[in-house]
């Protein structure tokens, strides 16, 4: 922890959503009082492997001078112009917003700070107050009258503070009458930022590693396969079965993508156990790839550059490889891109084909084009279609809940697929308020790349309406476990119910598959894939 | 700060409204070249801002999908809501644009108890901007007895309607009633809510500002002070057929109801009121949520820097080796 402010919730709910008198044009924040809301500057070797622009300049966000280039007031200009010519987004949305304020209390960052300038309408003006005066005759007549504001150094130091305190959830887009949605309004100021040398680490270096290794993590090829093995290994002792994980196998039907933290982190991880079994017990023909050993894509909280330069690797794999189509793991933001933009940036894939589940028979119209499949609509098919056999008692010592993540939910419509599996693997499952979930769905406060520790004070209170609603389960319904399709969610997720909800643990939707898997010739397992004990057979009662 | 503005500004347009029916010869300047002016500008002012916005392309398709999507046929896709094809966006586009889908949707939240986030639908400001629009263009048509010589039959429809219950003479409209109740809602909603008056601009309170004056000058006309309708339909008719005359005696309140709505009309293409074109153009709104299933083409795609896997494999070849995994060359190989 990097604030010396202790973090306590009853700190944290001394909340006000009234805003003060101040005049919201006036851009000053102070960064030394506000630690534990913003993050650390992206480092010299990430800058510099990605050949971004000024990657020598040290600077702090603490600092009076961020030692920008001369013309930075320029590029940045410039960089606004040309993206009003690429984007119809951002022209239509730089003039239309009636400031209504249905998006107001929309946005989890105003719920959990009151900080007025997290309301998702503000939020935009920061960047639509520029464009007034730049683009507006009213606003370079006016001026701060009729909202326009010059681009200042005080007015850059704002937008790293505030488009670095929005996770790109889109939840204010679900609410605004003309559908403007903040998340792009973001990706393009953070890109603005980023033409003059403002970037964040957390965000600088997963992208560096991953343009280099194939991965966020900066795991090389060795190390992947380590993981691999090692995870093949603890399945072994858990259901006594030899799991076979092919790598960077040619010709293999499937290429299989997830995110590195499946393999790298908990509770991740047990998902990524529960997808190896159920590979295992379907005899599916797939391989892993340590080239394209990410399913994430933090490009996305950077540039479209960066989206596009990152994502290319899927495609390029696939094509080497020589597989038919790409499944892919659970990840939000990922899915995203692989949803979104992957196929628009990369052109068709004629090498690739429709992709046909091999057990079912099942052709994935919808995605006819990207060639790429959901694990959960290749989850559920299977369930439906009674390929696998499943034990949900095998969960009953788990109450789960289930947490929409943005991306899937918000930019994808992916809301039934995941319930659908998690209503065959568990018997206790229970829903959260309907205003926290599907396409209302709350972030986890963490997500677009801020999930950082020295900005954990504005993640616990970002993360406040999640952890509200998944406390409201606990004591209700007795959940004591948070499900996610999401790696970003599945890393921050844990600290967020520890603070405002303990002792819920969040896990994935493929690990419960995993525990509920009933495998062929198996021996009866002891425990879940975490090592805990199954709940007693003798109570059967329905719940 | 903001209102202040709005107010003086809406205050001043009033008092130069006023001047200009009151001095003899200045009629024609506001009954003929002013309401020109305005026509013009609010035609080619909106024209040319949605050619400005149609050039810019959309380079990816961002639908918020807000439902359910198209994917396993034994799924139910909302197709109303996370629509598969042009016919459910169609039916999305009608929902947002006649009926305000997505504002339906607001919620108002509170935090209860210290810690429990609650939220409460809350449906005043999508009914006060339903009631706002929808009079709004009641009124918009029954002036067409105004600009059409004989009446649309379609007019005395709505007419009938509107003045159902026959109270007072002239019929007080229904449509007045609300249309100034609404107005004075969204009014007194950014005045009283903190949140909303701290992000409200002077953009904001001048629109409805002018509409009040707008709408109170056409009430005091038909009710209190009256003006000579003949004249008056002599004028629009005239105005629109490209014949302007100014009749006498038609009444000052007409001038100034009519300098209101040319500054309105004028004022629209470069303000926020541009939100009634933008509807249409919203690309999180009107786009299929059929990424993955067609192609789609972003006109300046263009090429950036890769890493392509060969080089990969130059950089971690020994370790690959080492760890059993296959090579595309293997130098070693090559060699022997």
């Amino acid at each position: 922890m990097s604030s010396e402010k202790e973090l306590k919730a009853e700190n944290l709910l001394k909340i006000k959503h009234t805003p003060t008198h101040r005049d919201w044009k006036d851009p000053s924040i102070d960064f030394e009082a506000k630690r534990g809301n913003w993050c650390y500057s992206g480092v010299v070797k990430s800058l510099k492997y990605l050949d971004l622009p000024r990657p020598e300049t040290k600077w702090a966000p603490t600092d009076e001078d961020w030692q920008l280039p001369e013309n930075w007031q320029e590029i940045i200009l410039d960089g606004l112009r040309q993206r009003l010519e690429r984007f119809r987004t951002l022209r239509v949305f730089m003039d239309i917003c009636v400031r209504c304020g249905a998006c107001a209390d929309k946005c989890h960052f105003f719920i959990g700070s009151g900080d007025p300038k997290n309301m998702p309408v503000l939020r935009a003006e920061l960047l639509r107050s520029i464009y007034r005066k730049e683009y507006t005759l009213a606003g370079k007549l006016m001026g701060k009258m009729v909202g326009a504001r010059e681009l200042t150094l005080p007015v850059l130091k704002e937008w790293f503070y505030y488009f670095y305190q929005c996770t790109e959830c889109r939840r204010c887009s679900v609410y605004c009458p003309y559908g403007i949605d903040t998340a792009e309004i973001t990706m393009i100021v953070r890109e603005l930022m980023a033409e003059v040398g403002i970037s964040i680490d957390w965000i600088a270096t997963p992208i560096s590693n991953c343009f280099r290794t194939g991965n966020h993590l900066g795991i090389q090829p060795h190390g992947f396969v380590d993981s691999i093995e090692f995870a093949a290994d603890d399945l072994k002792e858990i259901i006594n079965m030899d799991v076979e994980v092919p790598i960077n196998k040619k010709g293999a039907e499937i290429l299989f993508i997830t995110p590195s933290a499946d393999y790298f982190g908990e509770p991740h991880y047990f998902t990524l156990l529960g997808y190896m079994m159920l590979f295992k017990e379907i005899g599916l023909d797939y391989t892993f790839s340590t080239y394209a050993s990410e399913g994430g894509n933090f490009g996305l909280f950077h540039s479209h550059d960066m989206i596009k330069r990152l994502n290319a690797k899927t495609y390029a794999e696939a094509k080497r490889l020589g597989v038919k189509w790409i499944l892919g793991g659970e990840c939000g933001h990922m899915w995203r891109v692989y949803h979104q933009y992957m196929c628009t940036m990369q052109g068709e894939q004629g090498n690739l084909e429709m992709p046909k589940s091999p057990i079912t028979g099942t052709v994935f119209e919808n995605a006819a084009s990207t060639k790429m499949v959901h694990i959960a609509e290749f989850t559920a098919d299977l369930i439906k279609n009674g390929k696998i056999k499943l034990d949900p008692s095998r969960n009953d010592h788990w109450t789960p809940t289930y947490h929409d993540s943005c991306n899937p939910s918000r930019a994808m419509g992916l809301l039934d697929e995941p319930r659908y599996i998690l209503e065959n693997c568990c018997n206790n499952f229970a829903e959260m308020p309907e205003n926290t979930i599907r396409e209302h769905t709350f972030c986890c406060g963490s997500g677009a790349g801020l999930g950082t520790d020295e900005n954990l004070e504005m993640r616990l209170r970002g993360g406040l309406p999640r952890g509200s609603a998944v406390r409201y389960v606990r004591d209700e319904n007795n959940v004591n476990i948070l499900l996610c399709m999401c790696a970003i969610d599945k890393a921050t997720l844990p600290a967020l119910c520890d603070f405002w909800a303990p002792p819920v643990q969040v896990g994935g939707v493929h690990e419960m598959v995993g525990n509920a898997l009933i495998m062929t010739g198996e021996e009866e397992r002891k425990t879940d894939l975490r090592g805990e004990p199954y709940a007693a057979k003798e109570e059967s009662e329905d719940v | 700060m903001t209102l202040w503005y709005s107010l003086i500004l809406v205050v001043i347009l009033t008092l130069v409204g006023l001047f200009g029916s009151q001095v003899n010869g200045l009629q024609p300047l506001f009954g003929i070249v002013l309401p020109y002016i305005a026509l013009v500008t609010f035609i080619i002012g909106i024209i040319m801002k949605v050619l400005k916005w149609a050039k810019s392309p959309v380079p990816f398709r961002i639908p918020t999908t807000c439902g359910q999507a198209k994917s396993l046929p034994w799924i139910k896709n909302d197709n109303l809501e996370s629509p598969s094809n042009t016919i459910s966006v169609i039916g999305r586009m009608i929902l947002e644009i006649l009926f305000f889908r997505s504002l339906f949707r607001n919620t108002r939240m509170e935090i209860k108890e210290g810690s429990k986030v609650v939220y409460a639908s809350t449906k005043f400001l999508w009914m006060a901007g339903m009631a706002f629009h929808y009079t709004f263009l009641v009124i918009l048509l029954r002036h067409f007895r105004f600009f059409v010589d004989p009446t649309p039959q379609f007019v005395i429809w709505i007419q009938n309607l509107d003045g159902f219950f026959q109270v007072g003479l002239p019929i007080f409209y229904l449509t007045d009633m609300v249309f100034l109740a609404a107005v004075s809602y969204l009014l007194l909603r950014r005045l009283a809510d903190s949140k909303i008056r701290y992000i409200s601009l002077a953009g904001d309170y001048f629109p409805l500002l002018l509409l009040l004056a707008i709408g109170t000058t056409g009430f005091l006309m038909r009710h209190f002070t009256k003006v000579d309708l003949i004249g008056v339909k002599e004028l629009t008719v005239g105005l629109l057929s490209l014949q302007p005359v100014i009749p006498d005696g038609i009444g000052s309140l007409f001038f100034l109801h009519l300098f209101l709505v040319s500054c309105l009309l004028a004022y629209f293409p470069f303000s926020k009121l541009m939100h009634m074109a933008g509807v249409f153009l919203s690309p999180t709104r009107n786009l299929a949520n059929n990424n993955r299933m067609k192609q789609h083409v972003n006109p300046w795609n263009y090429d950036v820097k890769l890493h392509p896997y060969e080089e990969y494999e130059d950089e971690f070849r020994e370790v690959m080796r080492g760890a059993g995994l296959p090579l595309d060359r293997d130098p070693e190989e090559e060699k022997k």
